[in-house]
């Protein structure tokens, strides 16, 4: 069970009072707040180890490179990567995105396909409509149905020996579909596929298995679980990093340089090249402990009575419609009600101090297929209430009444 | 009326209202009782995509003035282009180059042109000087 309360206590922002208002901060799909654990050991870091890493033999070079790869062994644990130097550190998800499919110029020739899904984030999409345009691949989308879910016969049929990667992600952040991605991974490695499953949206809710997935890539942000923005995490299998040419060159990822040759470092050097947001990553692995210590299991019940509860009180304001009523989602709610624009309830409520994302999510083949300019996504996560549900539920009511 | 004394005008009577709920409740009407973009004017060449509500704008010359008319799919947006169409349209294309928005922060609605708020409002005013400018290159 979770001590919502003493949760909350952890959390200094949501103390904060918006517009003269309380702070009711529904806005978790695009980012999570800061427990107080990780914003003090970001002072602690400056404060008392900040020194480049993997170069100097000074004493605090050492301390902050000894930190830094405690941290990396934590994400590995986290995930369950077989090995530390399969976990890259990015910059976060659009990074790691950015990484693969650069990777994979290298890789593909003109009629081999790239396999994306309907459900995608534009980070999913257009990295590789850049990738399928530099190597002449062509771009094929996994259709969804109304509910917002992947049709996995469609899946079937659009698989062949042509497929080179296929990458969807683990939970929609427009609609909150959990996707089955064990079926799309066994599936497309029946054909030779790699895949890649972009799970920013998925590691608040849940501890992902690499292993057990058998995905060849998994990418995600620290931000959005607890952690400081500008950090991430790129796994990929061992034999596709060594396979893989690096995304970047730069200090750190070389072994040898001279004007004539230059080899490159090992894994997972390669793949960082520069400086990288040492602090930030240092800090990702505290939020990952702190998650850990709340307990993935009562994040996952808690925030899924807060989804009902939300889900069966809004439905209570005539007119409103919920896009994305998948068997399996998280916590999102993303909805509409007739005749009022999204975003002119999100900017009436957000004067009553409550924050949810309004627009088209960076999804916008989603709102196509529903025919909208946009919904309101309110996105929950288990620091939030049900106290904080009722105040958003009266705002939304609030700004029906002003609008109409 | 001049530009300066319009927006006055609308100063003044924004400073009847004690909340901000008051304000709004006034733009949604403004909203409703904006007359509508001739139908055949919303094309996509007037539609100035703001990410989150949409702005379609015409102007028209009427002898040395320009009249404009706009719409928008939010309703809090089209209240606030009543607004700007109140101060805005039916002005000499020098005086329109010359005005500045400096009002609309004055009736607590600031946020609303802030260029990170991507419902089209600031390329409108950016459109209406357009507007302006070409008006004034042609005469």
């Amino acid at each position: 069970m979770l001590d919502i309360n003493k949760i909350r206590a952890d959390f200094p922002i949501l103390t904060q009072k918006v517009n003269g208002k309380p702070l009711v901060y529904f806005d978790n799909g695009a980012t999570s707040q800061k427990p107080k654990v990780v914003i003090d050991a970001i002072v602690k870091y400056y404060e008392e180890i900040n020194a480049n890493i993997h170069r100097g033999v000074h004493t605090l070079s050492q301390l902050a490179t000894d930190a830094y790869e405690v941290s990396r062994g934590k994400i590995q644990n986290h995930i369950n990567a077989k090995f530390p130097y399969e976990v890259i550190f990015t910059a976060g998800t659009t990074h790691g995105i950015n990484a693969i499919a650069n990777g994979f110029a290298s890789i593909l020739k003109a009629g081999d396909e790239v396999m994306v899904s309907a459900l995608e984030h534009h980070s999913n999409i257009v990295p590789w409509q850049m990738l399928c345009e530099k190597t002449g691949a062509k771009l094929v989308v996994i259709p969804m149905n109304e509910e917002g879910e992947l049709i996995l016969s469609e899946f079937d049929k659009l698989l062949s020996d042509k497929t080179k990667i296929v990458t969807v992600n683990h939970i929609s952040n427009a609609l909150g579909t959990l996707n089955p991605i064990k079926y799309i991974i066994d599936k497309a490695h029946q054909f030779g596929a790699a895949v890649l499953i972009d799970g920013a949206q998925a590691v608040p809710h849940l501890k992902p298995n690499v292993q057990e997935l058998d995905c060849d890539f998994y990418v995600f942000s620290g931000h959005k679980i607890c952690g400081p923005t500008g950090t991430g995490v790129l796994y990929g299998k061992e034999e596709w990093l060594r396979k893989l040419p690096p995304y970047q060159g730069g200090g750190e990822m070389i072994a040898t340089v001279s004007f004539e040759k230059t080899t490159y470092a090992d894994l997972p050097h390669k793949f960082e090249a520069g400086t990288p947001n040492i602090a930030g990553g240092i800090v990702l692995g505290t939020a990952i402990d702190y998650l850990n210590e709340v307990g993935f299991e009562n994040i996952q019940a808690y925030e899924h009575e807060l989804l009902e509860y939300a889900t069966s009180k809004l439905l209570e304001i005539e007119g409103l419609r919920i896009f994305g009523t998948a068997k399996e989602k998280t916590s999102v709610i993303s909805f509409n009600i007739d005749g009022i624009h999204p975003y002119d309830i999100g900017t009436i409520i957000d004067k009553l101090g409550i924050a949810v994302r309004t627009g088209h999510h960076c999804a916008q083949p989603i709102m196509d297929f529903y025919k909208i300019p946009g919904t309101i996504r309110a996105s929950f996560a288990f620091y939030n209430s049900k106290e904080e549900i009722d105040i958003f539920v009266e705002a939304v009511k609030k700004a029906k009444t002003m609008l109409s | 009326m001049t530009i300066k004394e319009i927006q006055e005008e609308i100063v003044d009577e924004f400073s009847m209202f004690d909340d901000w709920m008051q304000r709004y409740e006034y733009i949604i009407d403004l909203g409703k009782s904006l007359p509508l973009i001739d139908e055949k004017y919303k094309t996509e060449d007037n539609i100035i995509k703001g990410c989150q509500s949409k702005v379609w704008v015409h102007g028209e010359q009427n002898d040395d003035k320009i009249v404009f008319t706009a719409d928008s799919d939010a309703i809090l947006t089209k209240g606030i282009i009543a607004i700007l169409i109140r101060a805005f349209s039916n002005q000499k294309a020098s005086d329109i180059l010359e005005a500045n928005t400096d009002f609309i922060d004055e009736i607590g609605l600031k946020e609303h042109l802030s260029p990170t708020r991507a419902n089209g409002l600031v390329s409108m005013i950016k459109e209406i000087k357009m507007y302006a400018l070409a008006f004034n290159a042609k005469n």
